[in-house]
């Protein structure tokens, strides 16, 4: 245990009666915890949004092996999202389970790197922030090459899709796309950008802290309390991707 | 962790490495968390003035709309047409007039200013949790109103589309000129608004849960700590929704998204969005907006507790009780939003369970008033100008409570829906009473604040221009709202039955009602600024209140306490105890200094004085990270 624990101990029929933590935890965790807190109603706010919208919106009745592409009613995900970097096949949410699978796995290496803070071991927990920050790069490039797969669209989906006046769509924006209503990619890119901006601000925290561990602030300091706030926020973009991946892909 | 190391164990050995903190670090981007309040109080008071003012404009054209009104163009400028309010201008005034009002005075004035001062003061912290998340939190606010204030002086006027600013109006820029420029404005202050609030709320929650005093356990806090505490788990739950809104709003708007934006014709043309629901964000604003009614009301009800019974010289009746229905509210408030869209074409029995939890806040709303009034039945009053705010607060909160249930009913809110009569219900209840609240406050707490004390005279004067003024001004609206006047319209040229002339006169009452209470205002602003330099010099408890900030010297330092910070024994409310020699004991007296006053269960507490004393330990060592 680290230096920031050694408070003196209090009896336990006094822990909420004043001059100590009673959660034991410092301010800054709980401020932590309440702003995720507050997170957590915008995320579900969006996702709310998210789920009113599609369900005003005509599904796919059919069968899944009639399915195709239209504006006239909203498209299955595992036929939208099915392509992967250096492979030409048909492979649905292969590359969105790794993008997950990354992202999932830089959260071991966010434990790792707390569970090193706890021993006071500098050059661990230099090593799984490094590697946490890695993930999150991976995550975010690989979004990007998501987004720009989803926007330019595969070639013979823009000649299936027909706007109102029956020309082809060609390529997603925020008006139209050639995968269903507007709304699809409205909503696609409002909250999977919402939580790619969480994963970007979680990733420049990561390095700060990598930073400050490197320079030996927080062994100067004596504990690395710091790793454990920034972690939480980590972990917390992680499950938030969860229930998005929920939303967006399996649904 | 600047207060932390500025206050550890021994505070004698830091008062002499103690330097004095320049101007800029004292009183602008200062981090003690007296000057914040302070800074939040100045700045609610100055945007009150001008979203007062406002009020005033457009209760000239409602009241006289056939005055001349060019003398108002050096000041409007070509916002008067041959002396005339312009019409879109009338929009943008009700909706500024809402917006400063809600969130700049009722909220950030008045939960920031008195969280902020008394959550350290009450529970016996050196300063907030985090002195510069704090400081942050008021220039958040700062930037916000910078905003918001430029938008008032563009050529195309400020966000015009009511301060709930419903999509398409505030969707589409080309709806009408407060569309374009000002709502963008007005959507990046809110965002910062909300940033700020933010800041505030989790450094609020953090210390009530971290910092109090050894011996201070909830069931010991007094009860604007409490109220404090509800409203900003109030605001930290519902404020991201808003932002959320106001996000996906900002893309409607910019970027061509259809979130609330479905087969919209304008100007005879059809616009290319579908598939979105402007009902989506009424409900996504509501989840925000109903809660934000108690964000801005349950501060002015901690304040009330506190004054009305230090002035009572009683205990406040019903302690629990008082908590029990604060938080009962604050849990309702969550559940209740979509009273406020009986009319957007809900499903009735969806709408019959909505009316079902608003009316129950009537429980917890009557609890609150019986309190108030018990507590002053057969009390030792003492008619301070804060206590005469208070007992108008708890008038103004039963008058105004009161058309709350009849509005709450589903089949009765069609009929009265966005009349006059939800205007009057609104002000009393929310409007006036928080700001009762306010002025309470600030009269009880001015001494802590400044050292100074008020002129009581012009309290009383200002308390009761102010108090006959609001009913003047709002009492008459119920009428006008079952007459059928609908909210928000700048003339009623085509009301039924010629409404609009049989009410000329009433309309006319009000209109000079508002312009007198408005001007009486002048009183308060005269007294609070020349009692901050030339007021007589307060003693150290001007109330004899029993509650923590009253042992702190007169004026305060950094750090609020000189030496340890004192051990707390007691609830707040021993006030008149029998037996006792004085009529108050401060939380910090223990028991057993008092066996002449003590009841039996009071004696049994002796024996924990010594453990609560042994935190001593414990309670530095927060300070010491």
């Amino acid at each position: 245990m680290s230096s920031i624990h050694a408070a003196p101990a209090v009896p336990e029929k006094m822990t909420w009666a004043g001059g100590s933590k009673p959660l034991n935890a410092s301010y800054g965790k709980l401020m932590m915890w309440f702003f995720l807190l507050s997170d957590t109603f915008s995320f579900s706010a969006l996702l709310i949004t998210y789920g009113t919208i599609r369900y005003s919106q005509k599904a796919w009745e059919g069968a899944h092996e009639a399915f195709f592409f239209s504006t006239g009613h909203w498209p299955i995900p595992e036929e939208v999202f099915a392509a992967m970097p250096f492979y030409h096949g048909h492979a649905p949410l292969v590359f969105v389970g790794i993008m997950t699978f990354i992202l999932i796995f830089s959260s071991v290496t966010m434990v790792l790197a707390v569970e090193a803070g706890h021993r006071n071991d500098r050059a661990a927990v230099e090593k799984w922030m490094l590697w946490t920050i890695v993930g999150g790069f991976t995550f975010l490039g690989s979004q990007a090459w998501e987004w720009s797969h989803f926007i330019a669209g595969p070639h013979d989906l823009a000649l299936a899709a027909k706007d109102a006046l029956g020309n082809p769509i060609e390529g997603a924006n925020l008006t139209r796309n050639p995968y269903g209503p507007p709304a699809f990619a409205d909503l696609f890119f409002f909250i999977t950008g919402f939580h790619g901006t969480h994963v970007f601000s979680g990733v420049i925290l990561n390095i700060l802290i990598f930073f400050n561990t490197a320079t030996g602030l927080y062994q100067r300091r004596g504990h690395y309390e710091m790793v454990e706030k920034v972690g939480l926020y980590w972990h917390f973009v992680d499950l938030v991707w969860v229930f998005v991946f929920t939303f967006f892909y399996l649904v | 962790m600047a207060t932390a190391t500025l206050h550890a164990h021994d505070v004698h050995e830091h008062e002499h490495e103690h330097h004095e903190l320049g101007f800029v670090r004292k009183y602008i981007f200062s981090e003690d968390h007296k000057t914040i309040a302070k800074q939040y109080l100045i700045t609610g008071i100055i945007w009150a003035f001008f979203g007062g003012a406002l009020s005033i404009i457009f209760r000239l054209q409602l009241g006289f709309p056939d005055l001349n009104l060019d003398w108002l163009k050096p000041v409007l400028g070509q916002w008067i047409v041959e002396g005339k309010l312009e019409k879109e201008f009338y929009l943008a005034l009700v909706t500024m007039h809402g917006t400063i009002m809600v969130f700049f005075v009722l909220t950030a004035g008045l939960s920031g200013t008195f969280s902020n001062f008394l959550i350290p003061l009450q529970i016996g912290a050196r300063d907030m949790a985090s002195g510069f998340l704090n400081m942050l939190s008021y220039w958040f606010f700062f930037l916000s109103s910078v905003i918001m204030f430029c938008s008032l002086f563009l050529e195309t006027g400020p966000a015009s589309g009511g301060w709930v600013i419903y999509p398409p109006l505030s969707a589409l820029p080309q709806a009408m000129p407060g569309s374009g420029l000002g709502m963008t404005m007005w959507l990046t202050s809110m965002t910062f608004f909300i940033v700020s609030s933010l800041m505030g709320g989790i450094n609020y929650i953090s210390t009530v849960i971290n910092l109090r005093t050894r011996g201070m356990s909830f069931t010991k806090m007094p009860l604007t700590i409490w109220a404090f505490f509800l409203t900003a788990v109030l605001g930290l739950l519902s404020f991201p929704v808003l932002l959320s809104a106001a996000l996906l709003l900002i893309f409607d708007r910019s970027f061509g998204t259809s979130f609330y934006l479905s087969e919209i014709y304008i100007g005879g043309e059809a616009l290319p969005n579908v598939g979105g629901s402007a009902i989506l964000y009424q409900h996504l604003f509501w989840f925000l907006g109903h809660p934000e009614v108690y964000i801005v009301l349950l501060p002015a009800l901690g304040i009330t507790s506190e004054v009305i019974a230090t002035n009572a010289r009683k205990p406040i009746f019903g302690y629990r009780a008082m908590i029990g229905s604060m938080m009962g509210i604050t849990v309702l408030a969550f559940i209740v939003w979509a009273h406020h869209m009986f009319v957007t074409g809900m499903n009735p029995f969806l709408g019959s369970v909505f009316m079902l939890l608003t009316l129950i806040i009537a429980v917890p709303s009557a609890v609150k008033s019986f309190n108030y009034i018990t507590t002053l039945w057969k009390g030792n009053i003492i008619f301070t100008p804060a206590m005469l705010f208070s007992i108008g607060l708890v008038s103004l909160f039963i008058s105004g409570g009161v058309t709350g249930i009849i509005l709450g009913n589903s089949a009765l809110d069609i009929n009265l829906h966005d009349t006059y009569f939800v205007v009057a219900h609104f002000h009393l209840v929310m409007g006036a009473a928080s700001f009762f609240g306010l002025m309470a406050g600030v009269y009880h707490w001015f001494p802590k604040m400044f050292g100074k004390m008020m002129n009581p005279t012009l309290g009383y004067i200002h308390f009761w221009a102010t108090f006959v003024g609001v009913y003047c001004v709002f009492f008459p609206m119920h009428y006008i709202g079952i007459a059928g006047f609908p909210r928000r319209y700048y003339s009623f040229t085509a009301l039924a039955n010629n409404a609009a002339e049989s009410f000329v006169d009433m309309n006319m009452f009000i209109s000079i009602a508002a312009i007198l209470t408005f001007s009486s205002q002048i009183v308060f602003v005269i007294n609070f600024f020349g009692s901050m330099f030339k007021g007589k010099t307060a003693p150290q408890n001007p109330w004899n209140s029993t509650t923590l900030e009253w042992t702190t010297p007169v004026v305060p330092g950094h750090g609020n306490w000189e030496g340890e910070i004192p051990a707390v024994y007691r609830w707040p409310y021993d006030y008149s105890k029998p037996g006792s020699a004085v009529d108050f004991i401060p939380q910090n007296v223990p028991f057993s200094a008092t066996p002449e006053s003590n009841l039996p269960e009071e004696n049994e507490e002796i024996a924990n004085e010594k453990e609560i004393e042994s935190l001593l330990d414990s309670q530095n060592a927060v300070y010491n990270i």
